[in-house]
C-alpha cells in the first residue's frame, strides 16, 4: 500500500489551495480526484468573484478566510501567472427604506477588516457606472472586490503544487475511509492508500466523507445556481461587479465582467437533492435574465453565448467547517460562497494545522513561480511575432473565435497537469469558449488530443469517462 | 509589404472574387485562407446539387470548388494557406491586414483594397439558451458534417435534429446513410428554413418526420446525451404545456441558423445591417469603408453557392476598378433601396445611378411563406418592375436584376416589395 503523509480528497479550488500550501513543507503528499481533471465540480461553475468580505458575519470562518484570501490574490496571480482584476463591486438597492441595510453591510465590512468601501447615492453610482438602472437608490462601492478565472486559479495552485512535488491521481474515486492504528486507510477505485492525515475537500460530497469517520455529523445541501454568459462584445456593459441587495425583489443576481472580457449574469439559488444535477432550466435562465435587468439596464440578452449551472455546497451550520474534526482528519467542508476567494487562505490555514500536527519541516526548495499557457492574442504584435518565430505552432490558429493557436493547445496538453479532454483544453486555453462554442475547433482539438496522447478519436472525451464524442469509425484503411 | 487587393477567405466567395479581379486587370491579388486548402466549407459538402446555375450540371461541393481552384492556379493567383487574419485596420486611406501563420509568422500586409469573404458560422446551443445538461453528443450540424465526411467518424447512432436549415436537412440524410437513426427534425418556425428540394430529398425520401412549430425544451444525460424533450410552440414560440415528448437519443444536432462572421469587419469599423448581420453595401458591393468590399455568406447568408460565386465576381470586379481608379468614384446621388412587404432586407442597401453599371442584382429574402406572390420594384411611387412568383419562402433567396435604363433621374428611393398578389 502506498503511504503518504497527507492525502487531499478533491482537486477543486480548495483541495488545490491546500495542496499548494502543503508543498511549502517537506513530506509525501497526494491529491485524489474522481474526475479526469482539476476543477470539475463546484469550483468550475460559479460567479468568479474575489469578494471584498463585507458579506459574512464578523467572527465567522467565512469572514476571516474571505478577507485574508482577498488580500492574498495579487501576489498569487503574479506567482501563478493567472488573470485577476481588482475591478471593484457595487451592491445596489432599489428603495429608500433599504438604505440602512447598505449601511449595515458597510459596518460589517469595517468589522471584518475590509478597506476601500464607500456609500453612494444612486446618481453618484450611475456617474461611475452609467448602465446602472435608474431604479438604483443607493449603492455600496467596494473597491477591493475583484474577478478571477476560477479554472486558472485552481489549475495554477494545483500545477504549482505538482511542480513542488505533490502527486495527483485523477479518475480516482474515494469509496471509503478507515482508521488503522495511528493512520488512515483510504479506499479508492484505484486501490487502497495510507496516510497520516486526510484533508476533506470533497465539495458537495464532503458531508459523506466526514460522516464516515466523525461523531458530529454534517449535512450539505447542493444549492444550484444558473448563469448566462454573454459574448465579448457585451463585456464592457459594466466595468464592475454589480450585486443586488437582497430585498424588494428577493435575492438578486449579479452582473459582472469576466477576466476574459465576457459578461456574466447569475446565479439563481435553488436547493436540490441530487449532488450531480447541474442541468439548467427554462425557469432558471428566465429568472437570471429578468433579475439581472433590475440592477443593470439594456443588457444585450441576445448576446448570450452559453448558459450553465453550478452547485454550492451549503452546510446546515451556515459557515465553513475548517479544522481537525477527527484525529488526523481535516475538514474543508461546506465551502460555498465566498469559497473561491477563501481557498488560498483555507489552504494556508489547514496546511499550518497539518504541518504542526505531523511535524512537517519547511521545504527550502519550494518555488512559488508557475507559468501558465501563453496567451498570444493578448500580446503586442512584436512579442507575438517573436513567439511565433521561436515556435511556429503559435502561428497556426485552431480556435478562430478566441484566436487560440496550435502551440497553446500543445502547451496545455503537455503542461504540468496536462489536459486530457476537450473540456480540459478549453479551460486551459479558451479554445471552444467563444461565440461559436467549439463548432469549428472541436474536430481539430480532438485530432490534437488523439495524436499527442496516442488515443483513437473514439477515445477522445469531452470530460468524464462516458463523454465519448464520436462513437465509431465509418470508413478508412482501418475498417475491416 | 503591399498588395493591390487582399481577399480574406479562400472559399467560393474569395476564389470567385480573386479570379474576377484578376480578369478585370488587377495584377496583384492575394488570397488569405485559414484552412490548409482552398475551397472553404465546400470541402466537407460531399453531397451533390452544386453548380446547376453556374455550370448547368450537378456537382458535389469539392467538385464545384475544384473548378475555381484550378482556375486560380491557372491565373497564378498567390494564396497563403493556413493563414488566419487576426486584425483589419485603417490608417488614413490605407488598409492594413494583420495575419498569422506557421510559415510566415505575424505579417502586416498593406492593401489597396480588401474583399471580405470570411463566410459564416453556425449558431450554437447557447444562443438559444436551451435548458438541460451539457453532455457530449451535442453538435452543430456543420461540425457533425465535418466529423462524418472529412474525419470518417460517426458522431452518434440515435439522432434528433433541431432546426431545418439546409445543413440540418443534409445531415439528416447523411447520418441515415451512415447507419444512424434520425428520429425527427424539429423546427421552431411554422416553416422550414431550408430549400424545398432538400426537404424532399433528405427527409421525405427517408421517412424522417419534420415537426414544424416544435423545439427542444430539455436535454438529458450527464456525460453523453441520453435524450431530449421536444414540445410544440404557440404563435409566440413559447412551448405549449402538455405537448412535451421525451425522445431517447445519444445525439442532438443543431441547425438553427448561420451568422455572417464579421468580427474583422467590426474591427475596421464597417457598418453592419442588423437584419443580415452582414455589411451594408452599395451597388458595387462596397461597404461603408472605401476600398473594403464584401461578398458571399459574410455579406448575407445565401441559399445556393452559385449565387455566392456570381456576387463575388461582382465584388472582385469592383475592387479591381477601385484600385485602377485610385479610389471610389464620387457620385452625386445614392438612392436608398428599401425592402417592403414580406421582403426583409436588400443587398445592396444603396444604388448610385451615376456609378452603377447597366444592371445591378438586388438580392433579398422574404420573412414568411408566400403563395401566388409578386415582386415589384418602385422608384418612389413609380412602378418599374413587377413579376409574379408562384411561391416565395424564407429558405430561398430572391433577386431582381435592376436596370439602369429604368431610372429617369430625380428619384429619391427604390422600393422592393414582395407580397401576395391579392394584396394590391
Amino acid at each position: 500500500m502506498e503511504q503518504y503523509d497527507v492525502i487531499v480528497v478533491g482537486a477543486g479550488v480548495v483541495g488545490s489551495g491546500v495542496a499548494r500550501e502543503l508543498a511549502r513543507r517537506k513530506g509525501r503528499f497526494l491529491v485524489v480526484e474522481r474526475a479526469p481533471d482539476v476543477c470539475e465540480g463546484t469550483s468550475k461553475a460559479n460567479s468568479a468573484i474575489i469578494h471584498a468580505g463585507f458579506d459574512a458575519e464578523p467572527g465567522t470562518m467565512k469572514a476571516k478566510m474571505n478577507v485574508k484570501g482577498n488580500r492574498m490574490m495579487d501576489q498569487l496571480s503574479e506567482e501563478l501567472d493567472i488573470p485577476f482584476k481588482r475591478v471593484g463591486a457595487f451592491v445596489v438597492c432599489f428603495a429608500k427604506e433599504e438604505l440602512p441595510k447598505l449601511q449595515e453591510l458597510y459596518d460589517r465590512g469595517v468589522k471584518n477588516g475590509v478597506t476601500g468601501m464607500r456609500l453612494l447615492t444612486g446618481e453618484e453610482a450611475r456617474a461611475l457606472e452609467p448602465n446602472l438602472s435608474e431604479e438604483v437608490e443607493g449603492a455600496l462601492l467596494a473597491e477591493t472586490s475583484g474577478i478571477v478565472c476560477p479554472f486558472e486559479l485552481t489549475l495554477g495552485m494545483a500545477e504549482s503544487a505538482s511542480k513542488n512535488g505533490v502527486e495527483f491521481s485523477f479518475d480516482t474515486e474515494v469509496t471509503g475511509l478507515e482508521r488503522q492504528g495511528e493512520d488512515w486507510v483510504l479506499h479508492t477505485s484505484k486501490g487502497d492508500l495510507e496516510a497520516r492525515a486526510v484533508v476533506n475537500a470533497a465539495g458537495v460530497y464532503a458531508d459523506w466523507l466526514h460522516n464516515l469517520v466523525c461523531e458530529k455529523k454534517l449535512h450539505i445541501t447542493p444549492r444550484r445556481g444558473e448563469y448566462c454568459l454573454l459574448d465579448r462584445t457585451a463585456g464592457g456593459h459594466v466595468s464592475r461587479t454589480v450585486f443586488q441587495l437582497p430585498g424588494k425583489y428577493g435575492k438578486g443576481v449579479l452582473v459582472s465582467p469576466t477576466v476574459h472580457g465576457n459578461l456574466l449574469l447569475g446565479p439563481t439559488a435553488k436547493d436540490i437533492e441530487e449532488k450531480e444535477d447541474t442541468a439548467t432550466t427554462a425557469a432558471g435562465l428566465a429568472e437570471v435574465l429578468e433579475k439581472s435587468a433590475l440592477g443593470v439596464k439594456n443588457i444585450p440578452a441576445r448576446q448570450v453565448i452559453t448558459s450553465f449551472s453550478g452547485l454550492r455546497a451549503h452546510e446546515d451550520g451556515d459557515d465553513f467547517v475548517l479544522g481537525e474534526s477527527a484525529p488526523g482528519f481535516f475538514d474543508a467542508a461546506g465551502i460555498e460562497s465566498p469559497g473561491l476567494t477563501s481557498a488560498p487562505a483555507i489552504g494556508e490555514y489547514l496546511a499550518e494545522l497539518i504541518g504542526e500536527k505531523l511535524g512537517l519541516p519547511e521545504n527550502p526548495d519550494f518555488d512559488p513561480i508557475r507559468k501558465g499557457v501563453p496567451k498570444l492574442k493578448e500580446m503586442e504584435p512584436e512579442q507575438r511575432a517573436e513567439m511565433i518565430r521561436e515556435n511556429p505552432a503559435y502561428g497556426q490558429i485552431v480556435c478562430r473565435c478566441e484566436e487560440v493557436s496550435q502551440g497553446e493547445i500543445l502547451d496545455a496538453i503537455h503542461g504540468i497537469l496536462g489536459a486530457k479532454t476537450l473540456d480540459g483544453v478549453k479551460r486551459r486555453t479558451r479554445a471552444g469558449m467563444g461565440r461559436c462554442q467549439a463548432g469549428f475547433c472541436s474536430p481539430r482539438v480532438m485530432d490534437l488530443l488523439s495524436k499527442e496522447l496516442g488515443l483513437d478519436l473514439t477515445q477522445v472525451r469531452k470530460s468524464g469517462n462516458q463523454a465519448q464524442i464520436v462513437l465509431e469509425k465509418t470508413r478508412g484503411e482501418d475498417q475491416a | 509589404m503591399k498588395h493591390d487587393i487582399v481577399i480574406i477567405g479562400g472559399g467560393p466567395a474569395g476564389l470567385a472574387a480573386a479570379e474576377a479581379a484578376r480578369e478585370s486587370g488587377a495584377q496583384d491579388v492575394l488570397i488569405l485562407e485559414r484552412e490548409p486548402e482552398l475551397g472553404g466549407i465546400l470541402n466537407q459538402c460531399i453531397h451533390s446539387g452544386f453548380g446547376l446555375h453556374t455550370f448547368k450540371e450537378e456537382l458535389t461541393g469539392p467538385e464545384y470548388a475544384a473548378r475555381f481552384i484550378e482556375k486560380a492556379e491557372q491565373l497564378e493567383i498567390p494564396h497563403w494557406l493556413s493563414t488566419t487574419v487576426v486584425d483589419l485596420s485603417r490608417q488614413g486611406d490605407s488598409l492594413f491586414v494583420t495575419c498569422v501563420s506557421r510559415e510566415r509568422g505575424l505579417q502586416v500586409v498593406e492593401a489597396g483594397a480588401v474583399v471580405l469573404a470570411m463566410g459564416c458560422r453556425e449558431r450554437p446551443r447557447g444562443a438559444l439558451n436551451i435548458p438541460g445538461t451539457r453532455p457530449a453528443g451535442i453538435f452543430s450540424a456543420g461540425t457533425a458534417q465535418r466529423l462524418v465526411n472529412l474525419e470518417g467518424y460517426l458522431p452518434g447512432r440515435e439522432v434528433v435534429i433541431l432546426g431545418s436549415g439546409d445543413i440540418g436537412l443534409i445531415m439528416a440524410r447523411r447520418m441515415t446513410l451512415e447507419g444512424a437513426k434520425v428520429k425527427c427534425v424539429a423546427e421552431l418556425m411554422p416553416y422550414s428554413g431550408g430549400l424545398k428540394r432538400n426537404i424532399v430529398q433528405c427527409l421525405d425520401d427517408y421517412g424522417i418526420p419534420l415537426k414544424l412549430s416544435h423545439t427542444v425544451i430539455d436535454i438529458q444525460g450527464k456525460e453523453r446525451v441520453t435524450g431530449v424533450t421536444i414540445a410544440q410552440v404557440d404563435e409566440h414560440m413559447k412551448p405549449i404545456p402538455g405537448t412535451e415528448e421525451q425522445i431517447p437519443c445519444d445525439t442532438l444536432l443543431l441547425s438553427v441558423g448561420l451568422i455572417p462572421e464579421n468580427e474583422l469587419s467590426k474591427a475596421v469599423g464597417v457598418e453592419l445591417s442588423p437584419v443580415t448581420n452582414g455589411p451594408k453595401v452599395n451597388e458595387s458591393l462596397e461597404t461603408s469603408i472605401p476600398g473594403v468590399f464584401a461578398c458571399g455568406n459574410v455579406l448575407h447568408v445565401h441559399d445556393l453557392v452559385d449565387y455566392v460565386s456570381e456576387e463575388a465576381e461582382q465584388a472582385g470586379r469592383h475592387a479591381a476598378a477601385f484600385v485602377a481608379a485610385g479610389g471610389r468614384e464620387q457620385a452625386a446621388e445614392e438612392l436608398p433601396v428599401k425592402p417592403e412587404g414580406a421582403a426583409r432586407y436588400t443587398v445592396p442597401v444603396t444604388i448610385s445611378p451615376q456609378r452603377m453599371e447597366d444592371q445591378v442584382v438586388i438580392r433579398f429574402r422574404v420573412g414568411r411563406n408566400i403563395r401566388k406572390g409578386v415582386v415589384k420594384v418602385y422608384a418612389d411611387d413609380k412602378l418599374l418592375y413587377s413579376r409574379k412568383r408562384p411561391v416565395m419562402a424564407p429558405g430561398e433567396m430572391e433577386q431582381v436584376v435592376f436596370q439602369k435604363a429604368w431610372l429617369a433621374g430625380g428619384e429619391t428611393v427604390i422600393r422592393v416589395v414582395a407580397e401576395e398578389e391579392e394584396a394590391q
